[in-house]
């Protein structure tokens, strides 16, 4: 399984998007920057979860799109910035007479007739692509259910037992399909470089579907606001190869890892026996709790938090004690747990993978 | 303040004095709470909106420094959120449309050669109601109960259960004591464009801001009232438990996005609108010319009003609605921007063949020019759902929408405010300061959000309070809180060009541009009266024109109108002079009327129900002593015995 | 409205409608606008609900008490018109008997629709779902022009009682006013499509 970590950068390199160098992500770049007319924008987009950075089909339609459409812009800018500068620089001068006709065709032709020819065809090309991205997978597409919370993500997979929190995992060359809801608010389930965007609306069921035809981990992002925490509400798409997303499917079908230190032995005690059983479950043990995230694989999460901080000991700690510090206004309450007590807590939950 | 006065001798000195008596108000403290003439309320409405401007763009700077690094503790997320929401509300609702409005108040009459406004009490009511609402809904932040659910408040976040507290009380109360003023404006706007112009002003003499200030109105009659009920629903649903919007009680979340945006995407052409309109105004002057294509304009301001009630779905294509319908509104979006194109066209054909003067206020339009055509191109762009949906509530959107809102309205405003400061102030501002200030500002908003399209195409999406470095978004950031500081300092030198103009400008002559509007050719202010006599209008460029300026000057007998405090009023579409009728005087009763409103509104807030009652009885007791008949002989009323 | 208030002061003869017509006339397309977005959200939420219409343990509305109360209301518009006709000539008497017999119509109608209210939250209330919440805001928000709509009539009626108020050259306000009850009257009709009838088809 590639690392992860809170960008979209995987440190394996075989299936790292940003160490791959095609042509095509060259032209790109190359536009790009003409774009913001700033040689940094190579270097600052690397690591963004960027729509323009497409690993899967859905985004790579839309990516398309959006080239057509920014070189069909600059060309219609372009007629506009040669009428204005020709009237700044050549009607400015004293000596011009005013001229009082009324150039009517040259205004239907340029703001009429040459606009509705181009937006015609950006319009088929576009219907084209929505319906490319309404195309749903066949029947047997695994199916992976996604309920937006206050502010995380709850992750199942249908026919499996287990869920999991704010990270999914996917086939490379597959499609999935994502049947969405939410448990309170709306959310929007958005994963730049694999698939525009889908609102989860209280009351009803939405699909979608991913596609990755690159390994790697995605960055995602609830796109619709939903109160306090909007802003961490992130999740990670894994995508890799069949035999790994089943690996992924049958541990999350199993129960949760069994303790293999002392300190773990007692961490699970103390999670069981302590407040944390009454919010989160685990499984195989008597946690059970359905309020916060299910933490049977937390010691393996790209996060804490839905993307608030990175998943190391340190963090876990500091989230445990109080997550109000680090996602202030999140739904778990500080937690009394006993100085002594902690580090076995942590131990546990960072074996829980 | 008077200065050089117009020659005017079409009107005797006795008639100028007794039209001195009948519209003049001496100052005094009461006069200044019961006016009712329309330049002062124009004034009053250009400064409050100005006002709530610095309050919201405040915001706006606060919002931007914490956004200027990664996971930045200078606000709490449940500041930033209501920092966000008061911006953006504020912005659109006591910004946008109360300053289009203010140049409306000021110049319709002028424009179309009148002394007044149709209601000019109901105006002086118009202004109170939106000052109070607008302070009504700004009271709230420091007590931290600001509305805080976004501008468009979608459910179920903003029901009671997701955000308990006032929050979103003040919102939806807010909105509906702001919807009094707007409609009223906007009704007076119609009836006096319809009745009060000048004889001989035919439709086709109609100048473009006063078309394009009628369509507003007449797209904020129809669309308002989808607000309004949305805002009753939502507060039934927090305050008395009704289910408009629950879906585990046959309500349903989607019929608030729905209402919403059939008022929220006409309401973005409201905004545009009278800017565009302002566009048209200026122009002339700076190009020597008359605008190209009149018909073909006022052609798109009309088709814009209505198709803009056809597209509001692009708000909503991320919503999973069927695929049919995201193609019907796909394609009226799309068709919306055709009539742009041709007022971009018409404009850029009317410079290419005048002669450019490049004062302060032309700046602005070719600066509104660059920008507004860069955000009218994103704008298309999300016409296309495909593309929408990948972008939608990322950070290309807010690009999107301040650059036709910055480009499109506020670049317009700021020519219209250095265009017109001579004729409302009597002082010419000083060039040098606004060319400074022009530059900063135009630099300062591509600075600013030119890096918003693609930090929002790199995936950051909106209404974030903090973001982590890893995703690489924050050297945009960065850059773009930079910018918003410099367009900040730009936005004062304007202030303090404003301010510089009033205290020590220069006097201004009746007409220092040579524009071609009737505003022209009276003082720069205007007296009490606008004209001294009512001119006769001949063409679509009265000032330009001997016959119309003649006309002012002889055989003007009929149309000074000095025995009482009168105007005409004339055909509908044709301008024939109909009649002369009486105006009313200054008069207290807006006022109480505002203020039995502010505290019915208040009332409601707190939930002292019976306070509300009493409240609102004031209300329509006011409203029935103000129309109120005189009494008047029976011979005179024309009653049978 | 008040812009013409004095109108006979002036040299002309009235010719042309009046700024106080036009802005009735737009006032009326805004409260219009309002009902159009009211009944449009009543079928949205029908046609969205996936279950029976109305939802839950409510039945199909009965018709006979809106029948009588639309027998009440759709006639009151007559005896406007007749007492505008009647001023217009100058005839008083006609204006106060007309003004007189609507207030009655309006009153009883109201009076109705209190008794059906008292019925009818036996049954649901407001907040017992989306339904309850649409039933008692159409017909409240109704029922609530239906006051303004009578208040005015009364204050013309109490205007035109005092005298010195209205005749043949001065009935401006008439107008307005009947303009808005015409428009209540109207939209009734849509009402009781909407909420009565349409469950039934
Ligand atoms: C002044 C306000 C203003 C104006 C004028 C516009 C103009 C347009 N807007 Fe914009 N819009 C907003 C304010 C405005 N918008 C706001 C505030 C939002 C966000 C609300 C929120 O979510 O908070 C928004 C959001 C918004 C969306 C939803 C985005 C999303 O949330 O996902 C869409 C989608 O279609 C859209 C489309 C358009 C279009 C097609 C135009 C067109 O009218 C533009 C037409 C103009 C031109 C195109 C330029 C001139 C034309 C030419 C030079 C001719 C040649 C042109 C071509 C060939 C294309 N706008
Ligand atoms: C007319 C409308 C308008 C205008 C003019 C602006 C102006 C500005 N906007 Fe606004 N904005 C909106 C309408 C507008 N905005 C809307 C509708 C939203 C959506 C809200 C939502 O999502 O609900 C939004 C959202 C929005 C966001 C996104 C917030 C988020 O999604 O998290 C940001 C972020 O940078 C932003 C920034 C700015 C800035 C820096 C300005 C600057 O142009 C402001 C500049 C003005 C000033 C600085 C004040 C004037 C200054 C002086 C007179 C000088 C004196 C002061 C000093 C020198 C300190 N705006
Ligand atoms: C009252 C409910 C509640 C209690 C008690 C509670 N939690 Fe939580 N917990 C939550 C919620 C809700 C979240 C999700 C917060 C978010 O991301 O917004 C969460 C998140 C977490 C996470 C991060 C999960 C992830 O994948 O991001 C960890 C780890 C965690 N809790 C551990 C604990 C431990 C250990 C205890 C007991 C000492 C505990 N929690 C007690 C509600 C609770
Ligand atoms: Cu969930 Cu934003
Ligand atoms: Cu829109």
């Amino acid at each position: 399984m590639p690392r992860k970590s809170l960008g979209s950068v995987s440190v394996d390199t075989t299936s790292d998007p940003t160490m791959r160098s095609r042509p095509e992500r060259r032209r790109r770049l190359l536009a790009a920057t003409v774009l913001c007319a700033a040689p940094a924008l190579t270097g600052c987009s690397s690591g963004a979860p960027s729509a323009l950075d497409p690993a899967g089909s859905g985004s790579g339609r839309v990516a398309n799109l959006w080239w057509l459409l920014f070189w069909l812009s600059m060309a219609v800018f372009a007629e506009v910035m040669v009428v204005l500068a020709w009237a700044l620089l050549v009607r400015r001068r004293p000596d011009v007479r005013v001229r009082h006709g009324q150039p009517l065709r040259f205004v239907t032709v340029a703001g009429a007739g040459i606009p509705l020819v181009i937006l015609v065809t950006v319009y088929a090309v576009g219907l084209r692509d929505l319906a490319a991205l309404g195309d749903e997978p066949g029947p047997r597409a695994p199916t992976i259910e996604v309920t937006g919370h206050k502010w995380w993500w709850e992750v199942r997979v249908q026919g499996v037992e287990g869920a999991t929190a704010n990270e999914l995992h996917v086939p490379v060359g597959e499609k999935v399909r994502v049947r969405l809801r939410t448990a309170d608010v709306l959310h929007s389930f958005w994963v730049p470089q694999l698939m525009p965007k889908t609102d989860l609306i209280a009351g009803e069921v939405r699909e979608t579907w991913l596609h990755a035809d690159r390994a790697g981990s995605y960055r995602g992002q609830c796109a619709e606001y939903c109160g306090t925490q909007h802003a961490h509400m992130a999740f990670l798409v894994v995508a890799e190869p069949r035999a790994q997303f089943d690996a992924w499917l049958a541990r999350l079908a199993a129960p949760a890892p069994v303790p293999r230190t002392d300190a773990q032995r007692r961490g699970q005690e103390a999670f069981v026996r302590g407040s944390c059983a009454g919010c989160h479950a685990v499984r195989g043990t008597d946690a059970n709790g359905g309020i916060g995230p299910d933490l049977s694989d937390v010691g393996s999460r790209w996060s804490i938090g839905a993307g608030a901080v990175p998943n190391d000991g340190g963090h876990l700690g500091g989230w445990i004690a109080n997550s109000q510090t680090v996602k202030p206004g999140n739904y778990m309450p500080p937690q009394s747990v006993d100085a002594g007590r902690l580090p076995d807590l942590i131990a546990y939950l960072q074996s829980l993978k | 303040m008077s200065t050089t006065a117009a020659p005017a001798p079409g009107a005797s000195r006795d008639e100028l004095a007794a039209l001195e008596e009948h519209w003049g108000e001496r100052p005094s403290l009461r006069s200044w709470f019961s006016t009712v003439d329309h330049k002062r309320i124009g004034r009053r409405y250009l400064v409050t909106a100005a006002f709530f401007f610095v309050l919201a763009g405040l915001s706006a700077l606060a919002m931007r420094t914490q956004l200027a690094r990664p996971e930045s503790r200078l606000l709490s997320p449940q500041e930033y959120n209501q920092l966000f929401t008061m911006h953006g509300t504020a912005m659109i609702f006591l910004f946008a449309t109360p300053m289009l409005f203010g140049f409306g108040n000021f110049l319709v009459p002028l424009m179309i050669g009148s002394r007044d406004m149709a209601f000019p009490k109901l105006n002086a009511l118009g202004y109170w109601v939106f000052l109070f609402a607008g302070l009504f809904m700004w009271a709230s932040l420091p007590f931290g109960a600001a509305p805080n659910g976004g501008w468009f408040a979608y459910v179920p976040l903003t029901e009671r259960t997701n955000t308990p507290g006032l929050h979103m009380d003040v919102y939806s109360l807010g909105l509906l004591f702001l919807g009094i003023a707007t409609t009223a404006g906007s009704i007076n706007f119609i009836v006096t464009a319809l009745k009060l112009r000048a004889p001989g002003m035919s439709l086709n003499r109609v100048p473009l801001f006063v078309w394009a200030i009628v369509a507003t109105a007449f797209m904020v009659i129809f669309a308002l009232p989808a607000l309004n009920l949305d805002n009753a629903m939502l507060f039934l649903d927090r305050r008395f438990g009704t289910h408009f919007f629950d879906p585990g009680a046959a309500g349903n979340v989607l019929l608030w996005q729905h209402l919403f945006w059939i008022f929220g995407h006409p309401d973005v052409y409201i905004i545009v609108m009278p800017a565009l309109g302002i566009v048209s105004a200026v122009l002339p002057a700076f190009t020597r010319r008359g605008v190209v294509g009149y018909p073909l304009i006022v052609l798109a301001i009309v088709s814009i009003s209505i198709i803009s009630f056809g597209v509001w779905v692009h708000h909503m294509f991320a919503t999973g609605l069927p695929r049919l319908s995201y193609s019907f509104f796909s394609a009226a979006s799309t068709i919306i921007t055709i009539p742009s194109g041709i007022q971009i066209f018409a404009w850029l054909a009317t410079m290419a063949l005048g002669r450019l003067v490049l004062k302060v206020p032309m700046l602005f339009l070719i600066g509104f020019i660059v920008t507004f055509v860069l955000g009218g191109f994103t704008g298309t762009m999300f016409a296309l759902t495909a593309f929408d949906q990948q972008v939608t509530d990322s950070y290309f959107v807010v690009a999107h929408f301040h650059y036709v809102l910055i480009g499109g309205a506020v670049f317009p405003m700021l020519a219209g405010i250095y265009y017109w400061l001579p004729k409302i102030t009597g002082r010419m501002y000083h060039e040098r300061l606004g060319r400074w200030a022009f530059w900063l500002v135009f630099a300062g908003m591509h600075v600013t959000f030119f890096p918003m399209h693609l930090y929002g195409l790199f995936g950051m999406p909106r209404r974030v309070y903090t973001y982590r470095s890893e995703p690489g978004w924050d050297g945009w950031n960065l850059v773009a809180t930079v910018g918003s500081y410099l367009l900040a300092v730009g936005l004062l030198l304007v202030l303090v060009g404003v301010v510089h103009a009033v205290r020590r400008g220069r006097p201004a002559p009746p007409d220092p541009w040579g524009g071609d509007s009737l505003e022209w050719s009276t003082d720069s202010p205007p007296k009490p009266y606008n004209f001294p006599v009512l001119p006769r209008v001949h063409s679509l460029h009265p000032t330009w024109d001997e016959e119309s300026r003649a006309s002012m000057v002889d055989d003007a007998g009929d149309r000074v109108l000095a025995d009482g405090r009168k105007t005409l009023f004339t055909s509908e579409l044709d301008g024939h002079r109909e009649r002369v009728v009486q105006m009313p005087e200054a008069s207290l009763q807006p006022l109480v009327l505002a203020v039995a409103l502010l505290v019915f509104f208040t009332a409601m807030l707190a939930a002292w129900y019976p306070v509300a009652a009493v409240a609102a009885l004031a209300v329509a007791a006011t409203i029935a002593v103000w129309l109120w008949p005189p009494r008047r002989p029976d011979q005179e009323l024309g009653v049978q015995a | 409205m008040t812009a013409t208030s004095t109108e006979a002061l002036t040299t002309e003869l009235p010719v042309g409608r009046s700024t106080g017509w036009w802005g009735m006339v737009m006032f009326v397309v805004t409260e219009a606008t309002l009902f159009a977005c009211l009944l449009g959200s009543y079928f949205y939420l029908r046609f969205q609900y996936a279950g029976p219409w109305p939802p839950g343990d409510i039945g199909k509305p009965k018709l006979l008490v809106p029948l009588v109360m639309t027998a009440v209301l759709l006639p009151s518009s007559l005896p406007v018109v007749w007492a505008e006709h009647g001023i217009r000539k100058g005839q008083r008497w006609r204006l106060r008997a007309g003004l007189a017999a609507t207030l009655v119509l309006g009153v009883t109608f109201l009076a109705l629709q209190a008794n059906e209210y008292a019925e009818k939250l036996r049954e649901f209330t407001m907040t017992t779902n989306a339904y309850g919440s649409l039933f008692y805001l159409i017909t409240g928000f109704h029922g609530l022009h239906v006051l303004v709509g009578l208040t005015m009539i009364g204050w013309l009626l109490a205007a035109s009682l005092r005298g010195g108020s209205f005749g043949a050259h001065r009935h401006e306000r008439v107008r307005n006013a009947a303009i808005y009850w015409h428009f209540v009257d109207a939209v009734w009709a849509a009402i009781l499509f909407t909420i009565y009838l349409s469950p039934r088809l």
